[in-house]
């Protein structure tokens, strides 16, 4: 699913440049849950970035379901970002005047989706992560955990081929890390691709292969013994 | 323009930023509506001045004369130069063919008209009967002065029609009355009605001979009055005028011997020359008019502008999740434009109605000697409009541009 090859990237800050990837070599196929771990600075959000098409490698190949993906224009990249991936970030980015629905609908608006269609897709997604009640909240009316789920729902809403999930936890208590890793399983259970960035040793546990990057460079790539998380519920 | 989601978004910003977008608003709203006022005077100004030029035929040249103000050939300034019937058929049968309407004029000092008891002093001038149409008069009732008049001597006059209603209060019909002039009776033959409104209207005319005879003119006359046949066009027409009057003013200096470059004995007064000063004028008054207009819509340009750049930058991370989620560069622009434009155009709609309304129900009321029922017409709204739609676009452009060149990392990392 997911092919890279010496991928580096720097900063340019001022005249001296920032190395912060150093030639990633990875793969991951169909249906995994790897989790990416490292220390803070060591290039995690950089690679999801890339891998996520938001930001631009420097040297290195990266193919995605067989696409290669280079001189992107912001155009194609739109369009690639909105066919193949779905992104759950840390900080949840829903958008705070759109009530949830809405929020769900909008990967939907920029696939040309009719409206009456694209409103039973978002509730559909929002009855799987279990809020259909909400559906006509604004994000400030829910919870840290209601909000990721909602951007759960939404990540999912364009039936992506890969999730990428920046720290989804990262904002959440325990308890409710838990719930929305137990979603994530869920939805891994389904077949679907999923790559979870985490610095918290029991979410990565959680996962099916962690890979620990260091100074921009994978130093172990091992699978583990999937930890369910609802026995943590 | 149709996307339902995209007027929703568009409500969505409007109606969370309601005293922004209000003001944003307000100085569109208040550019159109000053552009649309001072058109609607500069209109008024034209009319007004057109009404000036009605009074008379558009194309009138109206000789006079005066004192001399210069020694030639051993004569001294300060002579009084008086035309004669002559200057006029000499000039009528020179310019025949291009004469259209000829006439002159001797004027009657101490005009009172009497009929029974009522009274009144009025301009009292012998004339031909060309001199309708050089007035621009149109009859009301009865007829003008006529040749035979003229011929005959007769002792007939045509009275404007405030003369009418001074002097036959309770008479519906004074055709076929007589009314006194310094003791002298004349039949009342004619009413007319001249577009200079009153003032124009409270003149009496008799045929020229008859003024001359019965008041002790002799042949002399106090002015002459011709237009032209029409020209082509505009142009045309005011060059062969020019030509015309120099060509009569220098005739009337060599009969009466006058320095040629005596500026106050003769004067010809040529309406045309007038309009095209006017017209000028108005042309200036009407592109600076313009001018201020569409500077106030630059200023309210900039304004929205502004505000939209503000509007993009407090959105910049929620354009970075729609590009996260897909957006292309150019439905970032379209959303952007879409709302400057649509509160241009409310705004600017709003400062047009206004306008119109002030125009409407206040302009009738402005009736100054230059200013004359103020409007707009329809092209012009119609600019406006366009103007409005055009502003829009230019104030959503460059704020638009920036937000569909914001990275989507950059974006989603602001905070
Ligand atoms: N836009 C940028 N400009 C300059 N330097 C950057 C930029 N983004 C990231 N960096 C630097 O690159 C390095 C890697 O950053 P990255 O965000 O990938 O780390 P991370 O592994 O996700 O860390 P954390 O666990 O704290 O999120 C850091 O040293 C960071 O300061
Ligand atoms: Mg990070």
């Amino acid at each position: 699913m997911i092919e890279i090859k010496d991928l580096h990237k720097s900063y340019k800050m001022g005249s001296n440049s920032l190395h912060v990837l150093k030639g990633i070599n990875f793969s991951v196929a169909e249906g995994e849950l790897v989790s990416i771990m490292g220390s803070s600075g060591s290039g995690k959000s950089t690679l999801l970035n890339i891998l996520g098409m938001l930001d631009e490698a420097d040297g290195g190949s990266y193919t995605l379901d067989g696409v290669p993906i280079k001189n992107l224009n912001e155009k194609i990249a739109a369009r690639y970002r909105n066919k193949f991936l779905g992104f759950i970030f840390q900080s949840f980015n829903l958008i705070s005047y759109k009530n949830a629905l809405d929020n769900v609908a909008l990967p939907l608006y920029y696939q040309g989706i009719k409206r009456g269609e694209r409103i039973d897709k978002a509730m559909s997604y929002l009855e799987k992560v279990g809020l259909a009640d909400w559906a006509g909240h604004l994000p400030n009316e829910l919870s840290g955990g209601q909000k990721q789920r909602v951007a759960i729902a939404r990540a999912l809403a364009s039936d992506p081929k890969v999730l990428l999930a920046d720290e989804p936890t990262g904002a959440l208590d325990s308890k409710t890390s838990y719930e929305v890793m137990n979603l994530i399983q869920e939805i891994n259970d389904e077949g679907r691709t999923i790559l979870v960035v985490t610095h918290e040793p029991d979410i990565a546990a959680m996962t099916k292969r962690i890979v620990n990057l260091k100074d921009g460079r994978i130093i172990q790539d091992t699978p583990v013994n999937q930890v369910r998380a609802l026995q943590n519920v | 323009m149709f996307d339902l989601e995209r007027w929703e978004e568009i409500f969505e910003t409007i109606r969370k930023n309601k005293l922004r977008t209000f003001l944003t608003g307000l100085s569109v709203a208040s550019g159109i509506f000053i552009l649309v006022v001072l058109l609607g005077i500069g209109e008024g100004m034209r009319n007004g001045i057109a009404q000036e030029f009605e009074r008379d035929a558009a194309n009138i040249m109206y000789v006079y004369t005066g004192v001399t103000s210069k020694e030639y050939k051993g004569l001294n300034p300060g002579r009084r130069i008086q035309m004669k019937n002559e200057d006029f058929n000499y000039t009528a049968v020179k310019y025949q063919d291009d004469l259209e309407y000829r006439s002159s004029i001797y004027r009657i000092w101490n005009g009172i008209v009497n009929f029974g008891k009522e009274s009144g002093s009025y301009r009292v001038e012998g004339v031909y009967p060309d001199y309708q149409f050089l007035e621009n008069s149109g009859m009301v009732e009865g007829r003008f002065v006529n040749f035979k008049d003229h011929q005959n001597f007769e002792k007939v006059v045509v009275v404007g029609d405030k003369v009418r209603n001074d002097l036959f209060k309770d008479k519906k019909d004074p055709i076929g009355e007589y009314v006194q002039i310094s003791g002298v009776n004349f039949k009342v033959i004619g009413v007319f009605t001249d577009p200079g409104g009153e003032r124009e209207e409270s003149r009496v005319f008799m045929p020229l001979s008859t003024a001359q005879r019965v008041f002790g003119g002799g042949n002399n006359i106090a002015n002459m009055a011709f237009t032209l046949e029409p020209a082509e066009n505009f142009e045309a027409a005011l060059a062969a005028s020019t030509r015309f009057s120099e060509a009569i003013e220098n005739q009337l200096k060599e009969t009466h011997t006058i320095a040629p470059d005596d500026e106050s004995a003769i004067s010809i007064n040529n309406s045309l020359e007038n309009a095209k000063r006017f017209f000028d004028l108005m042309d200036m008054i009407k592109f600076f008019f313009w001018g201020v207009g569409i500077c106030t819509i630059i200023a309210g340009i900039v304004g929205v502008s502004n505000i939209m750049l503000i509007i993009v930058k407090e959105r910049t991370r929620e354009i970075g999740i729609r590009k996260a989620l897909g957006a292309e560069p150019l439905s970032i622009v379209g959303m952007v434009l879409h709302e400057s434009i649509f509160v241009t155009a409310i705004a600017g709609f709003i400062g047009l109605i206004a306008s119109l309304l002030l125009l409407e129900f206040v302009g009738p009321l402005i009736e100054t000697q230059y200013i004359s029922n103020p409007s707009v017409n329809f092209n012009v709204a119609l600019t406006t409009v366009f103007i409005l739609v055009l502003a829009g676009a230019i104030a959503g452009f460059f704020p638009a541009w920036r937000a569909a060149r914001i990275r989507p990392i950059v974006a989603l990392r602001d905070e």
